[in-house]
C-alpha cells in the first residue's frame, strides 16, 4: 500500500504542493509531477550529475534526494536561472559562445554545477575547474569547451 | 524500491525511539541509503530523517579535541581553518571523497555508515548470492572478478572492502564516536566480516552516532590523506594511506607516527607493524620504503586484486615521506 504525504515544495521561486509517496525523489517530482524536464536523469545512481539542482543555493543530486527532503528548502533547477525576460544567466550563454556541448543531455546539470562551482570560488584555474565539476560526466566528452565555458563566465561574474 | 513511510526527527530522543520500529532506517543526506533502496539493497520500511535536528551539524574546536557534528556535511567539514590546520588528513581524505555536489549532502555520520561498493553487493537482480545481504547466501565475489575486493580482513564469507576516505583519517587520528549511548574508538567501531558480514559496526539497533572528537597533537597536525584510484578525480580508491607523524625537538627522530590503510580491507586499517618498525627511529627515506611492504603482511589476493599488494607499500611510502618532510 502506498503510503502518501502531502507537501509543499519552492521550486524556481514558487510554492508547489504535492501529494506524493515519500520515496519519490526530488528528480521525479520535477520530471513527471511538475513537467520540469529540464533536470536531466542519467544514471539514477548518484554517479553523473545530469540532475543537479540547487537546494538553499547549493548544488545537489536531485536523483538521491528524496522530494520530502526538500519540504521548506528553496530549489532552483535550470529552468529558474535565466532572468523572467529570457536573459541568459552568464553561465548559459558562456556554454553557448563556447560551443560547450555536443548532444545537450549533460549541458543543465553541467550549467547548474558551474554557476555553484564558480559562486564557491573554485573556479581559479583550469585544473581546479577539472577538479570541482568532476562530479557532472559527459559522454560526449565536450570536456574542454566545458571548461572554457566555466573560466569565461567566472571572469564575467567576478 | 520498497514503499516506506517517512518522519522528520526533531531531537535525538525521538529519532532512535522512531528508529526501534523494525524497518526503521536513520536517512541522513540520503547517497548511501536512497541510492542501496534503489538498487533494492535496502529495503526500509520506515525512513527516519534527522537531518532537521539542531546542533549536529557544527564543529567545535578546543585546546584538547575536535568535535564534529554527525550531520554536519562534508563540504562544510572539509574547509574549517580548524580542521585544516589541526587536521589535514581529516580535511583532505573529504575533499577527495565523492564530488562536490555529494560532499554537500553527505553527512559525517552517514559517511562512516556507508556501505562496500561490492558490484554483487549492489546488484540483487543480477546476483543472489551475497551473504552480506543475504546471510547464508553464498558470496557471488569469490570465484568472480575481485577487481575491487579486499586483500586485508577478508573472511570465507565475504571480501567486500570498506570504501570510505574519512574513517582511515580518523582511524589514523584515532577518534571517538559519540553516539546516543556512549563513546566508541574508531578502532572498535568497524569490525570484520567473519562469519556475520551483514554487521559490519558495533553499533545497535536505534543507536545514533551524534559527533565524532578527534584528539589534537602534534601528529594529528603534520598528518596527511595520499588517495590512488584508477580516476584522477571522482572515484574510490584503489589504495589510500592516512598518515600522522611527530617528530623528537631533533627535527628527525619520529618521536610517534600512526599508519591507516584504505581501498584494502574489509574495515579501516591500522599498520601497526609498520608504525611499531619506525618509532625511534632516524626518518631515512629507503628505510621507510623497506618498512612499508609490513602494511600488506599476512594480505591475500584474490585474482584480480592482487596489483593492491604491490600498490599498497608504496602508497604508504610516499604519504610517510610527505609527513616526514621529504617529499
Ligand atoms: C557516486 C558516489 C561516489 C562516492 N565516492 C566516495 C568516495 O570517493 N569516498 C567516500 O568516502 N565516499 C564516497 N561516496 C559515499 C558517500 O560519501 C556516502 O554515501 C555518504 O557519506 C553517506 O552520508 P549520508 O549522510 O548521505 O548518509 P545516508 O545515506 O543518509 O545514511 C547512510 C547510512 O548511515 C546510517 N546513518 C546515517 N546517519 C547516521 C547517524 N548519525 N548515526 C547512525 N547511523 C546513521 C543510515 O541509516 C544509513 O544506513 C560516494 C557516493 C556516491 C553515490
Ligand atoms: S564480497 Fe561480500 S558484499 Fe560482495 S558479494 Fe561477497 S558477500 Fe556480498
Ligand atoms: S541522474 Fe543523478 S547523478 Fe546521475
Ligand atoms: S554533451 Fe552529450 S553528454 Fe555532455
Amino acid at each position: 500500500m502506498a503510503t502518501l504525504r502531502s507537501m509543499e515544495l519552492e521550486i524556481n521561486g514558487r510554492q508547489h504542493a504535492l501529494t506524493l509517496e515519500p520515496r519519490v525523489t526530488l528528480l521525479d517530482a520535477l520530471r513527471e509531477h511538475l513537467g520540469l524536464t529540464g533536470t536531466k536523469k542519467g544514471c539514477d545512481q548518484g554517479q553523473c550529475g545530469a540532475c543537479t539542482v540547487h537546494v538553499d543555493g547549493e548544488r545537489v543530486l536531485a536523483c538521491l534526494t528524496l522530494a520530502v527532503q526538500a519540504e521548506g528548502r528553496k530549489v532552483t533547477t535550470i529552468e529558474g536561472l535565466a532572468q523572467a525576460d529570457g536573459a541568459l544567466h552568464p553561465v548559459q550563454a558562456a556554454f553557448v559562445e563556447e560551443d560547450a556541448f555536443q548532444c545537450g543531455y549533460c549541458t543543465p546539470g553541467q550549467i547548474m554545477s558551474a554557476v555553484a562551482c564558480i559562486r564557491e570560488g573554485h573556479a581559479g584555474s583550469d585544473e581546479e575547474i577539472r577538479e570541482y565539476m568532476a562530479g557532472n560526466l559527459c559522454r560526449c566528452g565536450a570536456y574542454p569547451n566545458i571548461v572554457s565555458a566555466v573560466r569565461k563566465a567566472a571572469k564575467e561574474v567576478a | 524500491m520498497n514503499d516506506f513511510g517517512y518522519s522528520r526527527a526533531a531531537s535525538i530522543d525521538e529519532a532512535v525511539a522512531l528508529a526501534r520500529q523494525p524497518g526503521a532506517m536513520l536517512l541522513a543526506g540520503g547517497t548511501t541509503l536512497v541510492d542501496l533502496s534503489k538498487c533494492d539493497v535496502a529495503r526500509p520500511n520506515a525512513l527516519v530523517d534527522i537531518s532537521r535536528i539542531p546542533g549536529l551539524d557544527e564543529v567545535r574546536l578546543d585546546e584538547d579535541n575536535a568535535a564534529i557534528g554527525a550531520l554536519a556535511t562534508m563540504s562544510h567539514v572539509a574547509v574549517q581553518a580548524g580542521i585544516r590546520e589541526n587536521f589535514p588528513a581529516i580535511s583532505e581524505s573529504l575533499l577527495l571523497a565523492a564530488s562536490a555536489q555529494l560532499r554537500n549532502m553527505a553527512t559525517i555520520g552517514g559517511n562512516l555508515m556507508q556501505r562496500t561498493r561490492c558490484v554483487y553487493f549492489r546488484d540483487p537482480a543480477g546476483y543472489s548470492a551475497c551473504n552480506k545481504r543475504d546471510p547464508g547466501s553464498g558470496c557471488a565475489a569469490l570465484g568472480g572478478i575481485a577487481h575491487d575486493h579486499a586483500v586485508l580482513g577478508a573472511s570465507d564469507a565475504c571480501i567486500a572492502v570498506y570504501p570510505g576516505d574519512l574513517a582511515v583519517a580518523l582511524t589514523a587520528l584515532e577518534a571517538v564516536v559519540r553516539t546516543n549511548l556512549r563513546e566508541i574508538q574508531i578502532r572498535d567501531f568497524f569490525v570484520e566480516p567473519g562469519d556475520t558480514p551483514q554487521r559490519e559496526t558495533v553499533l545497535e539497533p536505534g543507536e545514533m552516532i551524534t559527533e565524532i572528537i578527534v584528539p589534537r597533537s602534534p601528529l594529528s597536525a603534520n598528518s596527511t590523506y595520499l588517495k590512488v584510484r584508477e580516476r584522477k578525480s571522482y572515484e574510490f580508491a584503489s589504495a589510500s594511506a592516512a598518515v600522522g607523524l611527530a617528530f623528537e625537538a631533533d627535527g628527525r627522530t619520529i618521536r610517534d607516527i600512526h599508519v591507516a590503510l584504505g581501498g584494502l580491507a574489509t574495515k579501516p586499517w591500522r599498520a601497526l607493524a609498520v608504525e611499531e618498525a619506525l618509532r625511534g627511529k632516524i626518518i631515512d627515506e629507503q628505510a621507510i620504503r623497506d618498512v612499508s611492504r609490513l602494511a600488506v603482511e599476512g594480505a591475500v589476493a584474490q585474482g584480480a586484486n592482487a596489483y593492491k599488494i604491490e600498490l599498497a607499500p608504496r602508497v604508504v611510502a610516499r604519504a610517510i615521506l610527505k609527513v616526514g618532510g621529504i617529499q
